[in-house]
């Protein structure tokens, strides 16, 4: 699938929610399914700066592709991590790079975006891009 | 248990064009007022008539529109004084908020009167702005910071504290209340205390100023600062009380317009007190402003406004005591309207999204006290903090707001 495909996918499920405690609900659900980091990947090196959450960024490359696992102590941000990591994982780092992340802003969740210094959403995706370069860089 | 209001609370909420309006589709709470309160009707209309009536450069101008201007900056010095009980007004320097008035003594007083191997005493629940300009002049000086520390309840440790005395401590600066916890100290037991060993005493007065009257001479302080925008002011403005005799002793701060008598490049002299510190051209608005803030707070009368909010404190720690898993972090004795809380198992910022989700405006995070933080084994907590447009229906909405949150987490 690629990355518009995967995003236009997420739009038409939250297409479904007609209000706002159904969506949060179902964010909450995808925080407590993302897998997570062991605890020695928790590390400073890996923690994205400037969030209130402490949030864990790791990346993988293999076969030309680009892999994410993160973590996050709060909830609502590992549920918006899980997706983000499931629109971008996976891909080249041509494409991750190129990516236009139009669906934070159809499901309504600009504001997460937005508010980079509280929750961090919009470093995390900076940081998935800075990857993309330094992999783009050495592949 | 509930007291009947004095103050009729629905008035006071219409000067709040602010309130009355809905986010996320609810009707807004705002509990955020530890970090700012709200602007009435009054003190918007002051910036207003300022900039429509009377904006000038002030006191060098010989017209009509300057020497008005002019008389309306100095009639809020007077107010600020009046205020804080200062003897003159020369004592009243208008800053940018409480942090410059800290950073105005840290850069003036701190770097000519406190020498290497010399102490400087915090406490352990200061605001980031009460510590890093110490630790600034510290590291420049070779100055030792002491911190006096936090009891489990929230208050300062006053045995430890003494202890902490001596000779060598040339400055002790605390806040009069914290923002974090709501603990009200004992700032004149600390300063009679400082000053039976010489120290001089600088109380962070911005979480204080929207609760109760403050008397800097009965308090004794030597340094005061305030934010004008905690009571009802306007943002980036506040001002700072000094003793007369330190603040004449006390080099300038910025150097520019304003601040001087004579400039001419074999030799400059400085202008006198209050001018002295206040280089370059205000922000005359919103010091006229503050003025208004002042005179609302004063017109609805500070202990009514006190006991409303106390009210407010006793029934929501009531409430949210009862909710299962939530801890409340400060159980002071003296309290202002100001409630931190944890709840077991759940992000403090979970706790802010979904309540904003609620149209509840709540404070999440360290609050810019992040070694109280650590104190207390915590990286941040929920804050609400109540001010005199809030109402018991709106606790109940917090409340609630918690309940729907843990089933939405738990
Ligand atoms: C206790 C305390 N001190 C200092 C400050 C800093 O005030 P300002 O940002 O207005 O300078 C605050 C504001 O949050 C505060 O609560």
């Amino acid at each position: 699938m690629t990355i518009n495909e995967t995003q236009d996918e997420i739009i038409e499920e939250f297409a479904l929610f007609d209000d706002w405690a159904d969506k949060y609900e179902y964010i909450i659900d995808l925080g407590k399914k993302l897998k997570g980091l062991p605890e020695e990947q928790k590390t400073e090196d890996n923690i994205i700066k400037g969030c209130q959450s402490r949030v864990w960024l790791n990346a993988r490359f293999e076969n030309g592709e680009l892999f994410f696992d993160a973590d996050s102590e709060a909830i609502i941000v590992k549920g918006l991590v899980n997706m983000l990591i499931r629109v971008l994982s996976g891909h080249t780092p041509n494409e991750i790079n190129a990516a236009d992340l139009y669906f934070i802003d159809k499901i309504g969740m600009t504001s997460h975006l937005a508010q980079t210094r509280s929750n961090g959403l919009a470093s995390m995706v900076k940081q998935m891009k800075n990857y993309a370069i330094a992999y783009g860089l050495k592949a | 248990m509930i007291t009947t209001d004095i103050l009729d609370i629905q008035k006071i909420r219409a000067d709040f064009p602010i309130l009355n309006q809905e986010i996320n589709g609810k009707k807004l709470v705002y509990f955020d007022n530890a970090a700012t309160t709200q602007k009435p009707t009054a003190v918007i209309n002051a910036i207003a008539h300022y900039y429509n009536f009377d904006n000038a450069n002030i006191h060098r101008g010989i017209h009509t529109l300057a020497e008005r201007a002019t008389r309306d900056f100095e009639a809020s010095r007077e107010a600020v004084r009046e205020f804080l009980g200062a003897s003159s007004i020369e004592e009243i320097i208008f800053t940018s908020g409480t942090t410059q008035g800290i950073n105005l003594v840290a850069s003036t007083f701190g770097r000519k009167f406190i020498k290497e191997g010399d102490e400087i005493i915090v406490s352990g629940m200061e605001h980031h702005s009460n510590i890093v300009p110490w630790q600034m002049l510290c590291e420049e000086k070779g100055i030792t910071l002491k911190v006096i520390p936090v009891t489990e309840q929230g208050e300062l440790d006053m045995e430890a504290y003494e202890n902490l005395l001596s000779e060598k401590v040339k400055l002790v600066a605390v806040n009069h209340v914290s923002n974090s916890l709501g603990t009200i100290n004992p700032v004149k037991e600390i300063i009679a205390l400082a000053h039976e060993y010489g120290a001089k005493v600088l109380i962070d007065g911005a979480q204080a100023t929207s609760h109760f009257n403050i008397d800097v001479q009965d308090l004794d302080a030597d340094f005061y600062a305030f934010s004008a925008h905690k009571l009802y002011g306007p943002t980036g403005m506040g001002a700072l009380y000094g003793k007369k005799e330190l603040l004449n002793a006390m080099p300038p701060y910025m150097g520019g317009g304003e601040m001087i008598k004579d400039v001419s490049f074999e030799k400059t002299t400085y202008n006198e007190l209050p001018y002295k510190f206040e280089a370059g051209t205000p922000n005359i608005a919103d010091v006229v402003a503050l003025k208004t803030a002042l005179e609302y707070a004063d017109a609805l009368g500070r202990e009514n406004i006190a006991a409303h909010e106390d009210m407010l404190l006793s029934y929501a720690t009531e409430q949210l005591s009862e909710i299962e898993g939530l801890r409340i972090i400060g159980q002071a004795k003296k309290k202002v309207s100001v409630l931190s809380f944890v709840i077991d198992g759940i992000h403090h910022q979970d706790i802010g999204v979904l309540l904003d989700n609620q149209g509840i405006a709540v404070r999440t995070g360290h609050h810019c006290t992040q070694p109280l933080m650590q104190r207390f084994n915590l990286l941040g907590t929920s804050r609400a903090s109540f001010a005199v447009y809030n109402t018991i229906e709106e606790v109940d909405r917090l409340v609630a707001g918690i309940h729907r949150v843990k089933k939405m987490l738990l």
